[in-house]
C-alpha cells in the first residue's frame, strides 16, 4: 500500500518540471563567505605569527647572561689599608672595589700592569655593577677580607652581546664596541670555563640601570603588581556594586539613561585622558606622591571601572528572567534573589570582564607616563607610596635605548608581559568553565 | 444504576466544593501597563480548596490577573494595579502587607519549568530555608521529602536528590517546581499554563497532581486548553479583552454557559 503511494508520488515528481530556486547561487554565496572568513583568520594568524616571531627571536637571548668567574682576592691593603673598619664601618662602603677586579683580571689574563690601554680594555669587559656586587659581599661578611674567593661577575653588555654572537665581527675594529684583544681574552676565559652563559635571574630581580647587564624588570614588575592589586581591590567591588544597583534597583528614567550613556562613553575615553585626570586630582589636588604605584593604581581603577561595569551589567542581564521570577515567586526578597541566584549565575561573566579589564590595565602605558611613573627607579618600592615603574613603562624606556643588549631586554620584557597576559586570560577561561552552569 | 449513583455522589461532592467559602476576593481589579489598560474592573472570587481555571483567548489578561493575586506584577516596570484583593481578611495591596510574606502564602508555578540551576534538594529546600521554616538540616530533609512526595516526584528522584534539578525531564522539572512551591506550605498555588511546555503524558501526570493537591491547597490555574479546564477545575472564569465575561461552575460553563461569548469561545469560534 505504502509502496504504491510512494511510487505514485515519484511518478508525479518526475513529471513536474524542475523549478530554479537558486540553489547553486546559494551554495556559491556560502562558499564565498567561507572563503572570506578563512582569509580573515589567515591574515590575523599571519600578523600574530610575525609579532611573536620578532619578539621571540629578538628576545629569547635576554634570558641568558654572560658571566665571568674570577678569583677575587679581597686584599686588606685595597679595601681597608688603615684598618679602620671596626670604628668606621662606612669605610667598607666606599672602598675601591674596582681595583680588586682589575687585579684579578691582570693576574688571570697575564697582562702587564703598566700597560694602561690593555688594563682598561680588560676592566671594560666586566660590568661596572661588580663594584656594588663585591661591596655587598664584603659588607655582609667582613671576614672575607684577606681571603681569595671565586666570584661570578656580570660581563659588560657589549661583551655579553659578542658572546651571544650578536656583534658583527666583520666590521672595522675601530667602529666596533668589542675589540680584537677583548675577543681573544674571551676565548681564553671561555676555554678555562670562566666565561659562561647563565640563566639571567637579574632580568627578573634588578631595577633600573643604565648598564643593560644590570637592568631588570624587578621594580617594574613589583610596581605593576601593586597596581593590579589596587585595581582589583577597588574596581571589582565598586564596579559590581554599581552594576547591581544600576541593573536591579535603579529606576529606569532619564537620569539613569544619562549615567548609562556616560559609562559607555568613559569606556571609550582615551587612556591618556585618565592620566591627566589622575595628575590633576590625585597628585595636584590630593597631594599624593608622584611616581607612586598608588596613584597609578587609582588611575587604572578609574580606567577599568567602565569595562567591569559594562561586563557585569551584561552578565546580570543574561541571567534568564525565569530564575528571578522563580525566586521572587517563592517569597525571596530582591536582595536574596540577587545574591542567591542572579549573582552566582552572572559570576563567570563578571570574572571574565574583570580579568580582561585587569589585563588591559596591566598593559596600559600612556596614563602612567603622565603621573610620573616613567622614572629611573633602582630600589624596590617598599610600599605603593614609594616611586616605582610598571612593566609596559619599563618596556617603553628600554625601547628608547640603542645598545644591542637593551634591544634584547626590551623583547625579553615584552615576552614576560605577554606571558602574564596569557596566564590571566587562561585564568579567565578556566574560571568561566568552572563556574559556568547550564540552566 | 450503580454508575449513576457514583456520578451523583461525585456531582454532590463538586457542588459542595463550589459552595466553599471564598479564599481570595478580587473587587474591581484593574491593571495598567503604563498607559495601556489590561484589566477592566474584574470582580472574581477564588473559593477555598477549589481549582479555579482562567480561560480566554491569548492576550485577554489571564496571566495579568493571576499575577495580581501574589503581586508578581510589582516586579514589572510601569505596572499599576487598582481595586482591592483580599486573602482571607487581609487586603494584599495594603502597604502594611509584606510581599515576601504574601508570596509565602500564595505560591506560583510558571509556564516554563524554571528550576534553579542547583540540586533537586536545594531547589525544594530553598523556600523553607529563606522563610526559616526548618531549624536543622534534618527538618529540611523531612520537608524536602514530603514536598517531593506530594508532588509525586519522590520515587523518581529519591536516588539523585543531590544532582542538578535542571537535568530532569520537562515534566519532572515542572513537578519539581510544584514541589518547590508546596515546600513553603502556601495556602494558594497559582499556576500559569503549567502544562503548555509538556508532552501529553507529563501533562496527564501534572493534571492528576493538581487533582490531588486540591484537598490541601486552593489552586488557580491559567490554561489555554478547554479540555484541561474541564478536567481539572471545579470553577471556571472566562476572560475576554481584559474583561471577566463569566464565572461559573465548570460543568455549567462547558455545557450551558450564560454568556454568548463563552459559548463562542468554547465552540472554537474565536481565540
Ligand atoms: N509586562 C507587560 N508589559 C506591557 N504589557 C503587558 C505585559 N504583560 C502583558 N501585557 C499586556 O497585557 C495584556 C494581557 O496580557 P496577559 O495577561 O499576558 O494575557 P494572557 O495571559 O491572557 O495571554 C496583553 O495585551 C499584553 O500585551
Ligand atoms: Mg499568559
Amino acid at each position: 500500500m505504502s509502496d504504491v503511494t510512494s511510487s505514485a508520488f515519484q511518478a508525479r515528481g518526475a513529471a513536474r518540471p524542475r523549478r530554479d530556486i537558486g540553489i547553486r547561487k546559494r551554495y556559491a554565496a556560502e562558499r564565498r563567505f567561507r572563503a572570506y572568513g578563512v582569509t580573515a583568520i589567515l591574515v590575523g594568524v599571519f600578523f600574530l605569527a610575525v609579532l611573536l616571531w620578532t619578539v621571540i627571536s629578538n628576545g629569547y637571548t635576554a634570558f641568558q647572561q654572560t658571566v665571568i668567574t674570577l678569583p677575587i682576592t679581597f686584599a686588606e691593603s685595597v679595601i681597608d689599608p688603615k684598618n679602620e673598619r671596626a670604628q668606621n664601618p662606612a669605610k667598607l662602603m666606599a672602598a675601591n672595589y674596582p681595583l680588586l677586579v682589575r687585579d684579578a683580571l691582570i693576574k688571570e689574563l697575564g697582562i702587564d700592569p703598566n700597560d694602561r690601554t690593555k688594563v682598561k680594555l680588560a676592566t671594560d669587559m666586566v660590568s661596572a655593577s661588580s663594584r656594588t656586587q663585591l661591596r655587598d659581599i664584603v659588607v655582609a661578611n667582613p671576614s672575607v677580607i684577606g681571603t681569595t674567593m671565586s666570584v661570578a661577575l656580570l660581563a659588560e653588555g657589549n661583551i655579553d652581546s659578542a658572546n651571544k654572537g650578536q656583534i658583527d665581527l666583520t666590521a672595522d675594529e675601530a667602529n666596533r664596541k668589542v675589540k680584537n684583544q677583548q675577543l681573544a681574552w674571551m676565548d681564553q676565559l671561555r676555554q678555562k670555563g670562566d666565561l659562561t652563559k647563565e640563566f639571567n635571574t637579574g632580568l627578573f630581580t634588578y631595577g633600573a640601570s643604565s648598564r643593560p647587564e644590570a637592568a631588570g624588570i624587578g621594580v617594574a614588575a613589583l610596581g605593576s603588581f601593586y597596581m593590579m592589586l589596587i585595581v582589583l581591590v577597588l574596581a571589582l567591588p565598586i564596579g559590581v556594586a554599581a552594576s547591581i544597583y544600576l541593573e536591579e534597583f535603579a529606576p529606569k528614567n532619564k537620569f539613569t539613561d544619562l549615567i548609562e550613556v556616560n559609562i559607555n562613553n568613559l569606556a571609550a575615553v582615551p587612556s591618556i585622558v585618565y592620566g591627566l585626570l589622575g595628575l590633576a586630582i590625585f597628585i595636584n589636588f590630593a597631594g599624593l606622591p608622584r611616581s607612586a604605584s598608588l596613584v597609578g593604581g587609582l588611575v587604572l581603577t578609574l580606567m577599568t571601572l567602565p569595562t567591569i561595569i559594562i561586563a557585569t551589567r551584561a552578565a546580570l542581564k543574561a541571567v534568564p528572567p525565569s530564575i528571578r521570577s522563580a525566586a521572587l515567586g517563592l517569597g525571596a526578597s530582591k536582595m536574596q534573589t540577587i545574591f542567591h541566584h542572579v549573582l552566582p549565575l552572572a559570576m563567570p561573566g563578571i570574572l571574565t570582564g574583570t580579568i580582561i579589564g585587569l589585563a588591559h590595565a596591566l598593559g596600559e602605558t600612556a596614563p602612567l607616563l603622565l603621573i610620573g611613573m616613567v622614572a629611573f627607579v633602582v630600589d624596590y618600592p617598599g610600599s605603593p607610596l614609594e616611586p616605582s615603574t610598571a612593566l609596559p613603562v619599563q618596556i617603553y624606556m628600554w625601547a628608547n635605548e640603542a645598545e644591542r643588549a637593551f634591544v634584547e631586554r626590551t623583547s625579553g620584557a615584552i615576552m614576560v608581559l605577554l606571558a602574564f597576559l596569557i596566564v590571566m586570560n587562561l585564568g579567565a577561561i578556566l574560571l568561566r568553565r568552572r563556574f559556568e552552569r547550564r540552566w | 444504576m450503580n454508575m449513576m449513583t457514583e456520578a451523583a455522589v461525585e456531582k454532590a461532592l463538586d457542588q459542595k466544593m463550589t459552595a466553599a467559602p471564598y479564599k481570595m476576593i478580587g473587587k474591581d481589579v484593574s491593571v495598567y501597563y503604563g498607559e495601556k489598560r489590561a484589566l477592566f474592573d474584574v470582580n472574581l472570587n477564588i473559593r477555598e480548596n477549589t481549582v479555579t481555571a482562567l480561560i480566554g483567548p491569548s492576550g485577554c489578561g489571564k496571566s495579568t490577573f493571576l499575577r495580581t493575586l501574589n503581586r508578581m506584577n510589582d516586579t514589572i516596570d510601569h505596572c499599576r494595579v487598582t481595586g482591592k484583593i483580599t486573602l482571607d481578611t487581609d487586603d494584599i495591596y495594603d502597604p502594611q502587607i509584606d510581599v515576601v510574606e504574601l508570596r509565602a502564602r500564595v505560591g506560583m508555578v510558571f509556564q516554563k519549568p524554571n528550576p534553579f540551576p542547583k540540586t533537586i534538594w536545594e531547589n525544594v529546600a530553598y523556600g523553607p530555608k529563606i522563610h526559616g521554616l526548618a531549624r536543622s538540616k534534618a527538618d529540611l530533609d523531612v520537608i524536602v521529602e514530603q514536598s517531593l512526595q506530594k508532588a509525586g516526584l519522590f520515587n523518581e528522584v529519591k536516588d539523585r536528590l543531590h544532582e542538578a534539578g535542571t537535568g530532569l525531564s520537562g515534566g519532572q522539572q515542572q513537578r519539581l517546581c510544584i514541589a518547590r512551591a508546596i515546600a513553603v506550605s502556601p495556602e494558594v498555588i497559582l499556576m500559569d499554563e503549567p502544562c503548555s511546555a509538556l508532552d501529553p503524558i507529563a501533562t496527564a501526570k501534572v493534571e492528576e497532581l493538581i487533582h490531588e493537591l486540591r484537598a490541601n491547597f486552593t489552586i488557580v490555574i491559567v490554561t489555554h486548553s478547554m479540555q484541561q479546564a474541564a478536567r481539572v477545575s471545579q470553577r471556571t472564569a472566562m476572560f475576554h479583552l481584559g474583561h471577566l465575561v463569566e464565572e461559573n461552575d465548570t460543568d455549567k460553563m462547558f455545557t450551558n454557559p450564560d454568556d454568548q461569548r463563552t459559548q463562542d469561545y468554547i465552540m472554537g469560534r474565536f481565540g
